[in-house]
């Protein structure tokens, strides 16, 4: 059906230049000969091609191009003729002698251009006959395109100020009334065209319709054009005019076009000038119109127009710019009741974007186009609409990107409320952006009432929102997102202590209903910016950083500190918690804190025997212990014995020999601590290695029993390190001789049958040896105390 | 019948010529042949005069019992055929019984005729005048030679000339109203009028408007009409809706009219009518006939 439609069409459209081009051909002949007569004869029915009703208007206006270029030279012909003699005004007449109304009527546009050019008569007089004589033509099709020629030929002759065509008084009134008309007419016809034809082929007509707006829409855009129209004329004639032609026609598809048009084709002074007589105009439009998008785009001009030079914003002020359209859009949603939340929410996202431009030091009205929006939606319970999400995303961010401060944001009462209504993906969503913003723009947020405000606006990363669906997460934007939270928490910041700690208390408070999941990403951040506040106050000028009384002294932000670590159990994450009481147990030794570096201590050794299981995770554990505590100095002898005696006590405990053995010479550091002459063991660093050989050794006979070699002489190699750095630190239980019989035990271990050869254990040895001998090679003190060693 | 003429030709030749012929206007005249030749042109109260002059076929004298001039007013039905009705004789003897040797001529006048009729050329019906010089003869019958001539009366415009005003309608289905700005109209006159929509329920294709010529002949049971539609001028394209009003501006110069003629002589009448005629989209017509009259205006030139 539609394929033999089109095919049909195209024949017709053949057809009908052919016929066109056969009646040029024979006008051409008789211009040429000047025949006036068959010059007519031949142009009319050269036009009567035009009648068709076959064509869609794509296809007619193909034709009607055609026509177009030829009445060109018909105009020419006009014009010579009445050079020759023959009076405009019989040629005027001659030409409506033709029977057929529509040629009739492009015939009489045609001269009726050269009439109003040779000035015999008023130019304006001329241009009302022919405005009015088109009325002929009810045809919406071919009414459209024959006004759209009168619209065309007469662009040039408006008795417009300036123009050589201005008459005496008052002409430009003439002028406008005659494109006015024109519009009007074009715009009935253009309305009317849904009416034809039969219903089903609804869609087709409208998409035919959307093909010919332009047509329209040109009327508006000579109007803009014309000189004379001032704003004076402009907001009291043509856009009275205009509008009431807009609203009275009760079509959709015009209104939203032609709307926009207005929007687009007038000076933006103008409209912020009549901008009450336009908004007036938005709620008496058809239900249907995508008021939203007119608008929107009106108030993107009108921000633009702001943008574009400060002299402008008193303008805005004077025209209380925003009121009107605070006002028009409250009218319009009000009056149209079944618009979808989209409609409303993009409305309120342009007025925002608006008033931002324009006002930005108008917190205020920000505010209030927010408190409008809240208004709406909670009529509306949680949005489920995709693209209304989106637009309230843009609303939200809108002016985190103008003001590039989120303490500005947070000034805004409405703002959270706004956040209720987006479902937790999108809060999640704006919670990043927000996120974001800080971080681009470093913000500071230094009070805990802001802190307070922030982490309820972005509580959509915090913690699971009521209903919230927990499956389908991606585990990726997890992870960015908790990342980007305890990025966020590393930025809050205060210098006074006071308030800092009631900032991490806040965070705390909110981190804390995170759920075992959040917990590990955002507990850390957490500890390491109270222990900021720690070292802050360590390093800090006042004599006595910790105020007297009731004030954050140390012990309390250790207390919050314990707890909070504490709620790393119920994840459960015990090693991160370890590592955790580490962190503070090293915090606590900085401040001089015995009781409670120790507790510390105490907290991550149960850990360690509780909760760590896994041999790798406690041989990592047992690492850090030592690593730990060999930096302590707070402690006093008891303590110290006791935890030092507990840790080595671990390390021999472990699954692995080798694992036992590189920890068990780890410990030996225990008791060596470089700085601290009342901390230098030497008997219990040697019993330590020697408790590690012996380890070493049972892992050879393991080894050998098991699977036939020895295997690698790698933590022979590695206690003889150990043995030559505590030999250089002075220890005199650690002799040359001692150092002599490892060397020669590891060669003969190397050299023995079972021993399975190992590159990197070579090497190893090899490197040792080589600093040995380096060592001995270095005279003096040194290679002195190295002498006795043979290599 | 070549022959024959041959063989009877006319024993003289008669020619008519009129006093200001050169300067007189001449306007084209139909001939029942066919031909259009071109005869001058009177009014009523005119007078004609002219001359005869006769010149007998060389080397033979032609005797007569006089020759007369005639200035006929014939009304001619065509059903009729061959039934002249006069409606003006005047005759004028121009020489008493004689013999005519050599050319010879004769004036002759008609003072201040009286032609109330004009010339007319019809589908049943022709109104003619012409001037007829019979040379009678006793024998061979006599020769006779006829001049036609164009008489065209002028009208004043008319004092009073209202318009024509109507609202018409199918109930509940087209109303309309329409208005020609006058009722009498010369012929170089134009039409200016309008239509206004009052209510449309029918789709409209387009609309016209006609010129139409009823010429009514004979009387009685023997009336004969005709009509002709002698102008169809459209004047819009497509459906109108409520409330338009689609003018009307009909030059009537080009088309071929008379003036109105009202029972002429109680043989024939023809009147003109402004047909306005709506086709829908099934082809069907609705329309609404008006008369005009239409009357000749003194021309300036």
């Amino acid at each position: 059906m539609m394929v033999d439609g089109v095919e049909d069409e195209e024949k017709w459209l053949a057809a009908g230049i052919a016929g066109l081009q056969q009646n040029a051909f024979y006008m051409h002949r008789a211009l040429d000969s000047n025949n006036l007569r068959d010059a007519l004869k031949y142009s009319a029915q050269m036009l009567s091609e035009l009648r068709t009703s076959k064509l869609s208007p794509q296809k007619y206006y193909q034709l009607y191009m055609r026509a177009f270029d030829e009445l060109r030279k018909l105009e020419m012909f006009f014009k010579e003729e009445t050079r020759r003699g023959c009076s405009i005004i019989d040629l005027y007449e001659l030409v409506q002698h033709a029977g057929n109304i529509l040629p009739r009527l492009y015939l009489l546009c045609t001269v009726g251009s050269v009439y109003i050019k040779s000035k015999e008569a008023p130019a304006k007089d001329v241009l009302k006959d022919l405005v009015d004589m088109c009325r002929g033509i009810q045809h919406p099709v071919r009414g459209l395109f024959l006004r759209s020629y009168l619209s065309q030929i007469s662009r040039d002759k408006l008795p417009d100020i300036g123009s050589e065509y201005e008459g005496d008084a008052d002409t430009v009134n003439d002028a406008m009334e005659f494109v006015l008309q024109n519009f009007t007419e074009m715009n009935k016809l253009w309305v009317r065209m849904q009416h034809q034809g039969p219903a089903r082929e609804k869609d087709k007509r409208e998409k035919e319709r959307s093909e010919l707006r332009d047509l329209v829409g040109k009327n508006l855009h000579v109007l803009s054009q014309i000189e004379g129209v001032d704003l004076d004329t402009y907001k009291e004639t043509v856009l009275p005019r205009v509008l009431e032609q807009v609203v009275n026609c009760k079509d959709e598809i015009a209104q939203c076009y032609l709307m926009d048009c207005i929007i687009q084709v007038f000076p933006d002074e103008y409209h912020l000038q009549t901008l009450e007589i336009l908004l007036g105009a938005f709620p008496q439009l058809q239900p249907s119109v995508d008021i939203k998008t007119v608008l929107s785009r009106l108030m993107e001009r009108l921000s633009n127009y702001a943008a574009s030079s400060t002299e402008v914003l008193p303008e805005f002020l004077q025209v209380e710019a925003f009121s009107k359209l605070n006002n028009a859009i409250g009218k319009v949603i009000e009056a149209q009741a079944d618009m979808p939340i989209l409609g409303a929410v993009t409305l309120y996202s342009s007025l925002l974007t608006f008033t931002l431009h324009v006002h930005p030091d108008r917190l205020d009205y920000a505010d209030q186009v927010l408190g409008a929006c809240v208004k709406k939606l909670s009529g509306e319970g949680k949005l489920e609409d995709n693209r209304a999400t989106k637009q309230i995303v843009a609303l939200l961010s809108a002016p985190l990107d103008k003001y590039n401060d989120i303490v500005t944001v947070l000034k805004l009462s409405n703002y959270p409320s706004v956040m209720e209504y987006v479902d937790s993906e999108t809060n999640k969503v704006m919670a990043m952006v927000i996120i974001q913003s800080i971080m681009k723009n470093n913000t500071q947020i230094s009070t805990a009432d802001k802190v307070e405000a922030l982490f309820e606006l972005i509580k959509g990363l915090i913690r699971d929102l009521d209903g919230a669906a927990h499956d389908q997460v991606d585990e990726d934007d997890f992870k960015e997102e908790q990342n980007s939270v305890a990025r966020l928490i590393q930025m809050l910041q205060n210098d006074d202590t006071e308030e800092m700690f009631k900032i991490i208390c806040t965070v705390r408070k909110h981190i804390l209903t995170g759920g075992p999941k959040r917990l590990p990403f955002t507990v850390p951040p957490l500890v390491f910016s109270s222990l900021k506040v720690l070292v802050r106050q360590l390093q800090g000028p006042e004599e006595n950083p910790f105020g007297e009384e009731g004030s954050t002294t140390p012990k309390k932000v250790f207390q919050l500190l314990n707890q909070t670590i504490e709620t790393l159990y119920g994840v459960p994450a015990p090693e991160l918690a370890l590592r955790l009481y580490l962190q503070c147990a090293e915090a606590a030794n900085d401040s001089d804190l015995e009781p409670v570096a120790y507790e510390f201590f105490t907290q991550a050794y149960i850990l360690y025997e509780e909760e760590i299981s896994d041999s790798r995770a406690q041989v990592t554990a047992i690492h850090l212990i030592i690593g730990t505590l060999q930096r302590m100095h707070v402690f006093g002898v008891e303590n110290r014995d006791t935890l030092t005696h507990k840790a080595t006590g671990y390390s021999a405990k472990l699954l692995k020999k080798p694992d036992q053995c590189r920890a068990v010479y780890a410990c030996s550091h225990l008791f060596w601590v470089d700085d601290q002459d009342n901390m230098k063991d030497g008997e219990r660093v040697l019993l330590c290695l020697k408790r590690a050989l012996r380890i070493a050794n049972a892992a050879q006979q393991m080894s050998n029993a098991t699977r036939g070699s020895t295997g690698s002489v790698t933590l022979f190699v590695e206690i003889l390190n150990k043995y030559i750095y505590f030999f250089e630190k002075g220890n005199t239980q650690i002799n040359a001789a001692a150092i002599q019989s490892l060397i020669e035990l590891i060669t003969a271990e190397m050299q023995s049958d079972s021993n399975s050869p190992d590159p990197a254990a070579d090497a190893f040895f090899a490197s040792t040896l080589r600093y040995i001998q380096f060592q001995k090679q270095k005279g003096g003190a040194v290679g002195e105390k190295y002498e006795p060693i043979k290599v | 019948m070549n022959y024959l003429i041959g063989a009877f030709k006319p024993a003289c030749n008669i020619s008519i010529t009129f006093a200001d012929g050169k300067n007189r206007k001449q306007v084209p005249l139909k001939k029942e042949n066919g031909q259009t030749i071109m005869v001058p042109l009177f009014q009523s109260q005119e007078n004609i005069s002219g001359k005869i002059s006769i010149e007998p076929v060389l080397g033979k004298k032609v005797e007569h019992n006089g020759v007369k001039i005639e200035l006929l007013g014939q009304i001619e039905m065509y059903f009729d055929r061959g039934n002249f009705y006069d409606f003006t004789s005047l005759v004028r003897e121009l020489d008493v019984p004689g013999e005519i040797y050599e050319r010879k001529t004769y004036p002759f006048e008609f003072s201040t005729v009286e032609m109330p009729y004009e010339t007319y050329n019809g589908v049943n019906v022709r109104l003619r005048y012409v001037l007829k010089v019979t040379v009678s003869r006793g024998y061979g019958g006599s020769v006779v030679e006829y001049q036609d001539f164009v008489v065209r009366n002028y009208t004043p415009p008319p004092s009073i000339n209202n318009s024509i005003k109507m609202e018409v309608g199918i109930e509940d289905c087209l109303h309309i109203e329409f208005e020609y700005n006058k009722s009498k109209y010369h012929l170089k006159d134009v039409i200016i009028g309008k239509i206004y929509f009052l209510l449309v329920r029918i789709k409209i294709k387009n609309m016209d408007l006609e010129i139409r010529r009823r010429e009514s002949t004979g009387s009685g049971a023997n009336t004969h009409v005709e009509t002709e539609t002698l102008a169809k001028f459209e004047l819009m394209d497509g459906a109108p809706v409520r409330g338009e009003s689609i003018p009307i501006r009909l030059f009537l110069s080009p088309y071929e009219l008379t003036p109105t003629h009202r029972n002429i002589n109680n043989k024939f009448s023809v009147k003109y009518y402004l047909n306005l005629v709506l086709v829908d989209e099934e082809d069907r017509r609705y329309f609404k006939q008006q008369e005009i009259t239409i009357y000749r205006l003194q021309e300036n030139s």
